[in-house]
């Protein structure tokens, strides 16, 4: 086979892959809504006086971040079933993904809360507000807009990533971008559409990531 | 099977797909290096042609997947009469990858070296291609290094992909075990513990004595 670009063949497989970009769009949007949660919950876990806890989700977070995604899918998917746990490919992917990125939010989180002046936490016990009230009213509000370059960062990155679940046949962009090439023996136009998709998201997305943060920065007079 | 009988049976798979995966990090990460240092100093070339080139490098493969690269490389490339065996293509394509995030880490130190450092090597009346060699970058590799210790992790856990277009690596072969035996948390378990030490006891402690030691050549330390 040489290089020949079909165009017929071009705009006969597009609305089937755009229609798998909304799934990989749903894919990335669910996965971002754990990350963002779960996140929040492993850099409080980080913060509590107990030292034991703290070490353990310390090293919970590095031990996720420093494995490889495809392979924490795989586990999460096939694991599952040997325990009794049936996992259908969609929940199987949204965990791990969700999982992995919770462990890069924690970090955007915890640099957030870290950032936060001391006076502000010694005003509030002077006050003497609850731990609740604390994070809730005072830190969580001032730690969140500077992590916001970070988690527009991951959001991108997670959305990046969804690829890796057509691994366990989540029908996304490249999973259905390997079916059409499988069934017509033709690779080139489909993979570089996907190619040109996830250009035509991610890059707009980073752009509009950049110009939000500066109007939220602008807004907090920073 | 208890997780020992388990390492007895397989471990030499599993031993052979490391190597393979420590093969294509070292070879991955050479090509990742000097594709960003090439990629970082050509984003800051006056010459719009080397800038357009390099910017336009950096921007295809970060906003793309490396999934995504990784076959089109394997599967496309060669209809363009450029075929790679599975093994470079593997390699190339992660290098290529982390090498254009590498490229904003190279171009954002060389930017941060002190200005009075170019000034006085420009009172020196050295060529700027001396300038950047004697002066600029060694300073600018002691600023890059953490970023890299961060971003050879990432390479690291990009080469699992690899093992989508069968090269057998640690993730292939785990993959193997499980699809013939079924004890996945053995194998996905084993392959994770891998990965894990092959970051955090390995990559992490060497960059870290490497940073050490490039403060100390400058005198810093």
């Amino acid at each position: 086979m040489r290089f020949n670009w079909n165009w017929e063949f071009t705009f006969e497989i597009l609305p089937r892959l755009l229609a798998a970009t909304v799934n990989t769009l749903i894919a990335a949007g669910a996965g971002y809504t754990i990350a963002v949660v779960l996140g929040l919950v492993l850099a409080l876990a980080q913060r509590t006086p107990s030292r034991v806890l703290t070490f353990t989700v310390r090293e919970v977070v590095e031990f996720i971040r420093s494995t490889p995604l495809v392979l924490q899918i795989f586990f999460i998917f096939y694991v599952g079933p040997q325990f009794g746990i049936r996992l259908s490919p969609w929940t199987a992917g949204m965990i791990a993904i969700g999982l992995h990125y919770s462990a890069y939010l924690s970090e955007v989180y915890r640099a957030g809360i870290e950032a936060v002046p001391k006076g502000q936490w010694e005003a509030c016990r002077a006050l003497n507000m609850s731990t609740r009230d604390t994070y809730v009213r005072i830190i969580i509000p001032q730690a969140l807009p500077p992590s916001i370059a970070g988690m527009g960062n991951y959001l991108v990155g997670i959305f990046k990533d969804t690829p890796m679940l057509s691994v366990i046949g989540v029908a996304e962009l490249m999973h259905t971008a390997n079916a059409i090439g499988s069934e017509n023996y033709r690779f080139l136009e489909p993979y570089t559409l996907v190619g040109v998709i996830f250009l035509a998201i991610s890059l707009p997305a980073a752009a509009l990531m950049r110009i939000f943060e500066r109007r939220v920065r602008r807004k907090l007079g920073l | 099977m208890s997780i020992i009988e388990f390492l007895q049976t397989y471990g030499g798979l599993i031993a052979s797909g490391t190597w393979v995966t420590i093969a294509q990090f070292l070879l991955a990460s050479a090509v990742a290096i000097g594709v960003a240092l090439v990629a970082g100093l050509g984003k800051l070339s006056g010459n719009w042609l080397i800038r357009g080139t390099a910017v336009t490098y950096i921007e295809i493969f970060r906003g793309t997947s490396l999934l995504v690269q990784l076959f089109w490389i394997f599967y496309v490339l060669p209809l363009f009469g450029l075929t790679f065996d599975k093994f470079t293509a593997g390699f190339v394509s992660v290098g290529l990858n982390v090498g254009a995030y590498g490229a904003e880490i190279v171009r954002g130190a060389i930017q941060a070296v002190p200005k009075g450092q170019w000034e006085a090597a420009y009172t020196l009346s050295m060529s700027p291609a001396k300038r950047m060699r004697r002066i600029i970058l060694p300073q600018a590799l002691v600023l890059m290094l953490p970023s890299w210790g961060n971003l050879l992790i990432e390479l690291l856990k990009g080469t699992a992909l690899v093992a989508l277009i069968s090269v057998t690596d640690l993730m292939f072969q785990t993959r193997q075990i499980n699809a013939s035996t079924f004890l996945s948390a053995q194998a996905f378990g084993t392959a994770l513990v891998i990965y894990y030490i092959l970051a955090r006891f390995l990559i992490t402690p060497f960059m870290r004595w490497l940073e050490r030691v490039m403060a100390r050549r400058l005198g810093r330390a």
